[in-house]
């Protein structure tokens, strides 16, 4: 008996519907708090220090999600032209002169959730970990709208994180608390510090749950949905929706794994994605990829919102060891043994680099370590050039001939099929 | 009836290119016609003018495949590979591997690595800009007020040596305006025009074992391969048909296609 045909691509999953109702609930809580002040509202970097502002009862507001709405959306290349023209180079991160341009335009992806603009901020909080453009970008709006910009300068290119490391950032964390308690008018309560990492921690291991189910053949969440699936994890990690909705996912991908091959589209080769996504080439790239039968199983940028180290027993050390092990962090050795886990437990036939134009720190291709992992692991690596939100550094064709003719490689002796 | 040909297209920026091979994988015919704005006529044209030049007739062929930008606008095609493959393909034709394979074409540059067994290991495509590509060497010949076909003949006058040193394609042509205002030569202009199209494309890649120089740009501007040996200290093999290799491979890649169904079909007792 011929075997039932095959899906091309995986229909979306039961819980996008949940998803979209959460993140639509999270926009208007802020905004609603932004109008009404009934609760102090702060702007946080997408890795920052965010349980202190949990514990203090702020709703909280990541601009890099707004960011990556701005790509997805392709709003982007309107906006991102008035920030060019305010000074800020078109070399740097596209988020940040996507988000100002979309302040300056009075234009953004947040209409469909009925918001006129991102929520304006009592505060803002930023962390340097993962670069300095968060710095910037937020004392940009501290200008402007004349609130208290405070945040961590932290270490980067990170080898071993050490204990005078992790001390310099809980002195950080410390200092921050006075001005965090006056713009919230209460002083912070240690057990919902704690309370607040618990769900942090608990939110990354469902999280990660959800992104390891992908071990499985064929993966159940490749990397453009889980781009997607991400969103709780990133605005609202310290939150119990966050915990509930991965819960949920998880089930749910569960499901599929149990389900097998049966019904799911060919997977003939996995990749790892390392860097940013092109986000206004999300759709473009996943059908690209399930046209070649390929699955994009696991990501370097999925996992940056895994803090193994969060320990609500330790809260602040914690929070600053969590911190400062980011893989964006770190330097080129951690970053490989990284990569080399990955590889063995996702079990993946090759690495894609993305080297995004305005996000050095998230691209991985500047130093040589594709080359070196090639070597050292003995597996193929491929660098597509593009951005994450500037569309005018990808280019469709060419980005479209070097992954087809990647997995054309790694078809290697194998016969020619017809028409991929 | 005589053995199945088959053809491949390579649809590039400039030139769409066919080649026709015969069964045993001999290349019979090659064609070459502009691509200009209509991706599927230039293809149609190109096709028939092949056909007319071997001598086969369209149901004599059993198979057309597509390569190039415009492979996947070519709908009459049967299959089609990347210029990566084709390329690739094409070079292992003319000479066994391990090799590197260097493809210079209108709208970019591909520096593909090839191991001992023929294996695709490696490939490097330029990035979104037109150095090291014939785009770069077309905007070269209009600030030097000469026809693209005229720059090879201008480039072998030159006598003394001219660095350009600019990265992108726009300010090489401000830096030529500027060595034009200086004094420098026309002729010394276009070598340094040349060199620099091979120092972009040598930064793109480690260039190891055998080279095989492939593409548009090689073979009208022979020039690029001196440049290419001397930098590399080795020969570099300039394949007859360096222009239509994409075309040559892909239609290999038909061919090989058609070789494994057949195989395949025997094994399972229904060829």
């Amino acid at each position: 008996m011929p075997a039932p045909p095959r899906p091309a691509a995986e229909p979306p999953l039961r819980s996008a519907a949940v998803l979209k109702q959460l993140m639509a609930d999270h926009f208007a809580a802020v905004d609603r708090a932004a109008r009404e002040h009934h609760r102090p509202v702060a702007w946080c970097t997408s890795v920052g220090p965010v349980e202190l502002l949990r514990a203090l009862g702020y709703e909280v507001f990541f601009p890099e999600n707004h960011g990556a709405l701005l790509g997805a959306s392709r709003v982007a290349g309107e906006t991102m032209p008035r920030a060019h023209a305010l000074g800020y180079s078109p070399d740097i991160c596209s988020y940040l002169t996507s988000d100002i341009g979309s302040y300056l335009a009075k234009k953004t992806p947040l209409a469909k959730y009925g918001l006129q603009g991102a929520p304006r901020p009592d505060l803002l909080l930023y962390s340097t970990n993962q670069c300095r453009e968060v710095r910037d970008w937020f004392e940009f709006y501290g200008r402007e709208w004349g609130v208290p910009v405070v945040g961590v300068t932290s270490f980067r290119d990170l080898g071993e994180v050490e204990e005078h490391h992790v001390e310099a950032i809980v002195r950080q964390l410390e200092a921050l608390v006075p001005e965090l308690e006056r713009v919230a008018s209460r002083r912070l309560d240690g057990a919902a510090l704690e309370a607040a990492v618990a769900r942090s921690r608990e939110c990354s291991d469902l999280w990660r749950d959800c992104l390891g189910a992908s071990a499985a053949r064929p993966a159940p969440l490749g990397f453009f949905d889980a781009t997607i699936h991400m969103g709780p994890a990133v605005v609202l990690r310290g939150a119990q929706e966050a915990c509930d909705y991965y819960r949920l996912l998880s089930a749910e991908l569960q499901e599929r794994v149990r389900a097998g091959a049966a019904g799911r589209p060919r997977e003939r080769f996995r990749l790892y994605w390392d860097g940013m996504p092109v986000w206004g080439r999300l759709r473009d790239l996943s059908d690209l990829f399930a046209r070649i039968e390929t699955g994009v199983v696991a990501s370097t940028y999925c996992n940056s919102w895994v803090f193994d180290a969060l320990d609500p027993r330790d809260p602040l050390r914690s929070m600053a060891r969590a911190s400062l092990e980011l893989f964006i962090a770190r330097a080129e050795g951690p970053k490989e043994r990284y990569l080399e886990r990955m590889v063995d437990q996702f079990q993946v036939d090759g690495i894609l680099f993305h080297d995004a134009l305005t996000c050095p720190n998230n691209s991985n291709a500047r130093f040589g370590m594709p080359q070196r992992l090639r070597k050292q692991l003995g597996i193929p690596v491929l660098v597509v050039d593009g951005d994450l939100n500037d569309l005018r550094c990808f280019s469709d064709e060419q980005a479209r001939t070097n992954i087809e003719g990647f997995v054309e490689q790694l078809e290697g002796g194998r016969p020619v099929p017809a028409r991929a | 009836m005589a053995p199945p040909c088959f053809a491949g297209i390579d649809c590039g920026s400039w030139n769409t290119k066919a080649a026709l091979v015969d069964a045993g994988g001999r290349l019979v015919a090659t064609a070459v016609s502009r691509t200009g704005a209509d991706v599927l006529g230039a293809a149609g044209r190109v096709l028939a003018e092949l056909l007319e030049r071997a001598g086969v007739a369209r149901a004599e062929v059993a198979a057309v495949w597509s390569t190039g930008f415009g492979r996947h606008a070519i709908t009459f095609a049967d299959g089609s590979r990347t210029e990566l493959d084709a390329h690739a393909r094409g070079a292992l034709h003319f000479v066994s591997g391990p090799l590197t394979v260097v493809d210079i074409g209108g709208q970019d540059a591909k520096i593909i690595l090839i191991d001992e067994a023929g294996r695709r290991v490696s490939h490097k495509m330029n990035r979104k800009c037109a150095a090291g590509t014939g785009s770069f060497l077309e905007e070269m010949a209009l600030r030097l007020d000469v026809k693209i076909g005229d720059l090879p003949g201008l480039a072998a006058a030159s006598t003394e040596e001219v660095e350009l040193g600019s990265f992108c394609t726009v300010f090489t042509g401000t830096e030529v305006l500027g060595l034009i205002r200086q004094g420098k030569r026309p002729a010394d202009l276009a070598r340094a025009a040349y060199r620099s199209v091979v120092k972009r494309v040598l930064e793109m890649e480690r260039i190891e074992g055998r080279v095989v120089a492939t593409g548009g740009v090689v073979a009208f501007h022979p020039m690029v391969v001196t440049l290419l040996e001397q930098a590399v200290g080795a020969p570099v093999t300039l394949p007859e048909h360096a222009q239509e290799m994409g075309a040559l491979g892909v239609a290999l890649a038909a061919r090989a296609a058609s070789q494994a169904e057949a195989e395949a079909a025997g094994a399972a007792g229904t060829g």
